[in-house]
C-alpha cells in the first residue's frame, strides 16, 4: 500500500517534470522557459526524494529545531509560515535598502537584471506578499485552530498552500529579474503565476472554512471574520484585476482584458484593497487575537468590532479612485473616491481605539513588555497612517502630494510601522510557543529591535514627507516673471540629501530587524540569555533599613 | 429620470441612509447583547493552554 | 439548551457570527457593492472616453517597445498622465485624455513621478538624444538619477509572432485589422528601415513614423522599438486642433 502510494508520487512528479521540460523546450520567450526550468528541476528533486524514499523534512526539522512529535494542534504549517515569514522579510528589506542607495547613488544600476525598474517590484512583491502573506498564512492558521478548538482541516491541502505560496514567491521574485510582469502595480506576475495562485488560494480558502465548520466553539471569533474578509476579497480583487489574453499558451507575455480608464480604476479598485484587505484587514485580525492574548485581558469592546468589522470592509472598497485623482477618470468616480476615503477614517480610528484599550488598566505592561510595546507602536503607525490617507485622499491636498515622494513616506509608516510592527510582535508572541521554549532568548534584543525600528521609521517618514513636499511645491513653482522656475532635473537634484536620510532609516529598521533574526534563532536553539530583566525594581541593600536615630541637637 | 433620482438621493434618501447607518451602528450596542459579547470576547482565554 | 438559547442563536448578528456560510455571503456582498457601483458604470456612460480624431492601434514596432517599457518597469517612475494644472501643462503639454489611453493593455499611467512625466514626449526630443540618454542618463542630464540601458542597443528585437501580439490584442477589443495582423511582421522590419516605404505604412497606420531610430540601419534592435514608442507618445491626437478644443469646451459633468 505504502510503496504504491510511494510509486504513485513518483509518477506524477516525474509527469509533472516532462510537462514543464516540453513548455520550456518550446517556449516562446526566455522568461516563459526559465519558469518551465524552475518547475521542472522542482518536480525532479520531488521524484528523487519520493523514488529514494528520503524524507528531506526530517533533516530540515531536525535543522529548524522542530519539536517532534504530535500536538493538540496541526503547526508544523504555522511553524514553517513562521520561518518563511524571517526568510522573506530578510529579502524584502535588503532590496528596499538597495533600491533606495539607487535612488541616491544611480551607479548601483547593473543593467539589465538589477536596474531600478525590475528591482522595485521585488520589493514591494517580497515585503507584501513575501514577509506579509506568510506572516498571514502563519497566523490565520494558529489563530483559527485555537478560536475554534479544532485542528486544521485537510492537513496535506495546508501544506499544499504553504508550499504552493511559497512557489508563487519564487516564481514571481525571479520573473521580476527577467522582465516577466504585466506592470499593475503590486499585481505584475503573468497570467500562469496568476492562474497559480488562484489555486492556491481557494486551497487556503477552503482549509480555513473547513477548520471553521468544524469548530467546537459554538461563536465565531472576530479576528476569523477578518481573516476570512481578507481571503473572500483578495481572491475577487486577484482574479478580476489580472483577467489577461496570453498570447501563446507557451509565452509569457498577455494582455490585459480592460484599456485605458476601465483598466486604470480596476488596477487601483485592486491596489487600494490590497492595501485594504491584505495589509489592513488580515493584519486586524492578527491584532484581535494577539493584542489580547499578550495583555491578558479581552478586547476592550466586542460590539464595536462588530461596527469595526463591517463598516471597514464596505468602505475600502470604494476609496480606490483616490489613486487617480485629476487623471482621465471622471470626476464623479474621483468625488466617490475621495468621500469613502474620508469616511474610512471614522471606522480605522475605531479599531485603533479598540486595539489601544484593550490595554486600558495594564498600561504598566508598555513600560515593562516590549511585546505590547511593540503592538501599541504598530496601533499608533496604525492610526497615523490612517489619518493621514484620508487627508492625502482630499482632492487639494492630492494635487501636491500625488506622483511625489510623499505617497512613499505615507505607504512605508503603513507598511513599517503597521505590518511590519504587528508582525515583529505576533513572531515574537509565536516563536516561544511554537518551539515550546519558556521565553524568547532575549527580550532585551526585542527592545533593541523596537528602539531601532521606530528611529528607523521616524527617519524614513519624515524625510519623504519634506521630500514629497519639495518636489510638490519646486514642480509648480513660478517666478517673478512668470515661468516655471525649475526644470525636472533641478527637483531630481534637490531630493538627494532626502533620499540619503531615508536610506539610513532604511539601515536602521533592516539592523532592528537582524537583531530579531539572531534572538529567533537563539530561540530555536533554546538558548535562554542571561539578563537582567527588563521589569527590576530598584533595590538597595544597605538603604533597607529603618532611618538612624536623629542626632538630637545640643543645647 | 436622472432629476427625480437626483432629488431623491438628496432628500428622503439620504435620510433614510443616515437612519439606517445609525441604527446599524447602535444595532450591536442594545443592552440584550451585552452578555453574547461579553461571552465572545473571553472566549480566547478559556480552557489554556492552548495546546503548546 | 433551553429555549431561551436556542432562540438567541438564530437571531441577528449573533447567527452571522455561528454560520460561517451566512458570514462568507454576507462579507462578498458587502465588498462587491464598491467596486459594481464605481467600475461597471465606466463602461456603459459614453462620455466617459471622449470623441476624438487621430486615435488608432499601435504599430508593431511602437508595441514590441511598449512592452519593452513594461519589462523594463519604465512606469514605477515615469506616467503617462498629465493632470489639468497650469504647471503641468506648461512643463509637459496639453492635459491628457482619456481616449488616448483606450487601447492600452494594460494602462501606463503611473503613480510616481521620479522622472518627469512621458504622456507627450513624442518629437520633444532627437531620436540621437534619446539613444544616448537610455545609454547613459547621466551624459546628457547629470543630475539624473535613472539606470542606464545600453544593452537595448545590443539586443536583437526577437518577438516569436510579433502576428500573434496584435491578434491577442485584437481579441480584447483593438480593432486591428486582419491586413495589419497579416503584415505585422514586414511592418515591424519596415517600420525601423530607412529605405522602407512611408507611405504604405501610413496607409495602414496614420501618422506613423518610419527610419531607423538606434543609429544603426544594419540591426533592428530593442532599442529601435523602444525608441520609436517613444517618440510615438502623445503625437496621435492633435489636442490643440479647433475641433478637439471645441469638443473638450462642451464638456461637463465626466
Amino acid at each position: 500500500m505504502q510503496a504504491e502510494s510511494a510509486l504513485g508520487r513518483v509518477a506524477l512528479w516525474f509527469v509533472i517534470a516532462l510537462l514543464a521540460l516540453a513548455a520550456m523546450l518550446s517556449a516562446k520567450d526566455g522568461g516563459f522557459a526559465a519558469h518551465a526550468l524552475i518547475v521542472a528541476v522542482t518536480a525532479f528533486a520531488l521524484v528523487l526524494v519520493s523514488a529514494a524514499r528520503f524524507d528531506p523534512t526530517t533533516s530540515l526539522n531536525s535543522f529548524f529545531r522542530i519539536p517532534p512529535g504530535e500536538s493538540q494542534y496541526d503547526d508544523d504549517p504555522v511553524r514553517w509560515g513562521v520561518l518563511a515569514t524571517m526568510f522573506w522579510g530578510l529579502a524584502g528589506f535588503v532590496a528596499g535598502l538597495y533600491i533606495a542607495l539607487q535612488l541616491a547613488f544611480p551607479q548601483l544600476n547593473f543593467e539589465p537584471y538589477l536596474n531600478f525598474g525590475r528591482l522595485r517590484p521585488l520589493h514591494t512583491s517580497a515585503v507584501i506578499f513575501a514577509f506579509g502573506g506568510n506572516a498571514l498564512l502563519a497566523t490565520s492558521f494558529y489563530v483559527v485552530q485555537r478560536t475554534c478548538r479544532a485542528k486544521l482541516a485537510f492537513p496535506s491541502l495546508a501544506r499544499f498552500v504553504f508550499w504552493g505560496y511559497q512557489m508563487f514567491i519564487v516564481l514571481a521574485a525571479t520573473g521580476y529579474l527577467l522582465g516577466v510582469t504585466q506592470s499593475k502595480e503590486y499585481a505584475e506576475p503573468e497570467w500562469y503565476v496568476d492562474l497559480w495562485l488562484t489555486i492556491v488560494w481557494v486551497a487556503y480558502l477552503i482549509v480555513f472554512v473547513a477548520t471553521i465548520v468544524k469548530r467546537k466553539e459554538p461563536h465565531i471569533y472576530v479576528a476569523n471574520w477578518f481573516f476570512l474578509a481578507f481571503i473572500i476579497t483578495v481572491a475577487m480583487l486577484h482574479v478580476v484585476n489580472n483577467l489577461a489574453i496570453p498570447v501563446s499558451p507557451t509565452g509569457s507575455r498577455s494582455y490585459q482584458v480592460f484599456a485605458g480608464v476601465q483598466d486604470a480604476l480596476t488596477q487601483w479598485w485592486y491596489g487600494h484593497n490590497a492595501v485594504g484587505f491584505f495589509l489592513t484587514a488580515g493584519f486586524l485580525a492578527m491584532m484581535y487575537y494577539f493584542v489580547p492574548k499578550q495583555a491578558e485581558r479581552p478586547v476592550y469592546s466586542y460590539r464595536l468590532s462588530i461596527i469595526h468589522f463591517w463598516s471597514l470592509i464596505f468602505l475600502y472598497i470604494w476609496a480606490g479612485p483616490h489613486h487617480l485623482h485629476y487623471t482621465a477618470l471622471p470626476d464623479w468616480a474621483q468625488t466617490l473616491g475621495m468621500v469613502f476615503s474620508v469616511m474610512l477614517w471614522m471606522p480605522s480610528w475605531g479599531g485603533m481605539i479598540n486595539g489601544l484599550m484593550t490595554l486600558n488598566g495594564a498600561w504598566d505592561k508598555i513600560r515593562t513588555d516590549p511585546i505590547i510595546r511593540m503592538m501599541v507602536m504598530a496601533l499608533a503607525f496604525y492610526g497615523m497612517s490612517t489619518f493621514e490617507g484620508p487627508m492625502m485622499s482630499i482632492k487639494a491636498v492630492n494635487s501636491l502630494s500625488h506622483y511625489t515622494d510623499w505617497t512613499i513616506g505615507h505607504v512605508h509608516s503603513g507598511a513599517l510601522g503597521w505590518n511590519g510592527m504587528i508582525t515583529f510582535a505576533c513572531v515574537y508572541y509565536l516563536v516561544p510557543r511554537l518551539w515550546k521554549r519558556k521565553r524568547m532568548y532575549s527580550l532585551r534584543m526585542i527592545n533593541w529591535h523596537f528602539w531601532l525600528a521606530t528611529l528607523g521609521i521616524v527617519f524614513y517618514a519624515a524625510s519623504m514627507w519634506v521630500a514629497g513636499v519639495t518636489q510638490g511645491l519646486m514642480w509648480r513653482e513660478y517666478g517673478a516673471d512668470g515661468y516655471l522656475v525649475n526644470s525636472f532635473a533641478d527637483t531630481v537634484a534637490a531630493l538627494h540629501p532626502m533620499y540619503l536620510l531615508r536610506a539610513f532609516g532604511g539601515l536602521l529598521y533592516l539592523s532592528g530587524y537582524v537583531i530579531m533574526i539572531w534572538n529567533v534563532w537563539q530561540t530555536l536553539a533554546g538558548r535562554v540569555r542571561e539578563e537582567a530583566p527588563m521589569t527590576e525594581t530598584p533595590h538597595d541593600e544597605n538603604a533597607d533599613r529603618p532611618l538612624p536615630p536623629a542626632a538630637v541637637p545640643a543645647e | 429620470m436622472y432629476e427625480t433620482l437626483r432629488h431623491f438621493a438628496d432628500s428622503y434618501g439620504l435620510a433614510a441612509m443616515m437612519v439606517a447607518f445609525l441604527a446599524l451602528c447602535a444595532w450591536p450596542f442594545r443592552p440584550g447583547a451585552h452578555q453574547h459579547n461579553q461571552n465572545a470576547a473571553n472566549s480566547i482565554f478559556k480552557d489554556m493552554p492552548d495546546g503548546e | 439548551m433551553t429555549d431561551q438559547v436556542v432562540k438567541e442563536t438564530v437571531k441577528g448578528h449573533k447567527r452571522l457570527e455561528r454560520n460561517v456560510t451566512l458570514m462568507a455571503v454576507a462579507t462578498f456582498l458587502t465588498v462587491t457593492i464598491g467596486g459594481i457601483v464605481e467600475i461597471a458604470p465606466l463602461f456603459w456612460i459614453d462620455n466617459t472616453i471622449e470623441k476624438v480624431d487621430g486615435m488608432r492601434p499601435y504599430t508593431p514596432l511602437e508595441l514590441a517597445g511598449r512592452d519593452i517599457y513594461i519589462r523594463e518597469g519604465c512606469y514605477t517612475c515615469h506616467s503617462q498622465m498629465i493632470r489639468p494644472f497650469k504647471d503641468e501643462v506648461e512643463r509637459y503639454g496639453h492635459y491628457s485624455l482619456a481616449a488616448e489611453s483606450m487601447y492600452d493593455h494594460p494602462f501606463q499611467w503611473g503613480s510616481k513621478r521620479t522622472g518627469p512625466d512621458l504622456a507627450r514626449v513624442g518629437g520633444r526630443y532627437s531620436d540621437e538624444w534619446h539613444v544616448q540618454h537610455l545609454k547613459n542618463p547621466q551624459d546628457v542630464v547629470p543630475e539624473s538619477v535613472m539606470p542606464q540601458y545600453g544593452f537595448l542597443a545590443e539586443a536583437d528585437l526577437s518577438i516569436a509572432d510579433p502576428a500573434a501580439n496584435l491578434a491577442a490584442l485584437r481579441r480584447v477589443g483593438v480593432p486591428y485589422s486582419d491586413e495589419q495582423i497579416e503584415k505585422a511582421e514586414a511592418d515591424l522590419k519596415l517600420q525601423a528601415d530607412p529605405a522602407g516605404n512611408a507611405a504604405d505604412l501610413a496607409a495602414r497606420y496614420p501618422k506613423s513614423q518610419v527610419r531607423d531610430y538606434d543609429g544603426n540601419p544594419a540591426r533592428l534592435t530593442e532599442m529601435d522599438a523602444l525608441v520609436a514608442y517613444l517618440q510615438m507618445l502623445g503625437t496621435l491626437v492633435d489636442v490643440d486642433s479647433a475641433a478637439a478644443q471645441e469638443e473638450l469646451a462642451t464638456e461637463k459633468g465626466r
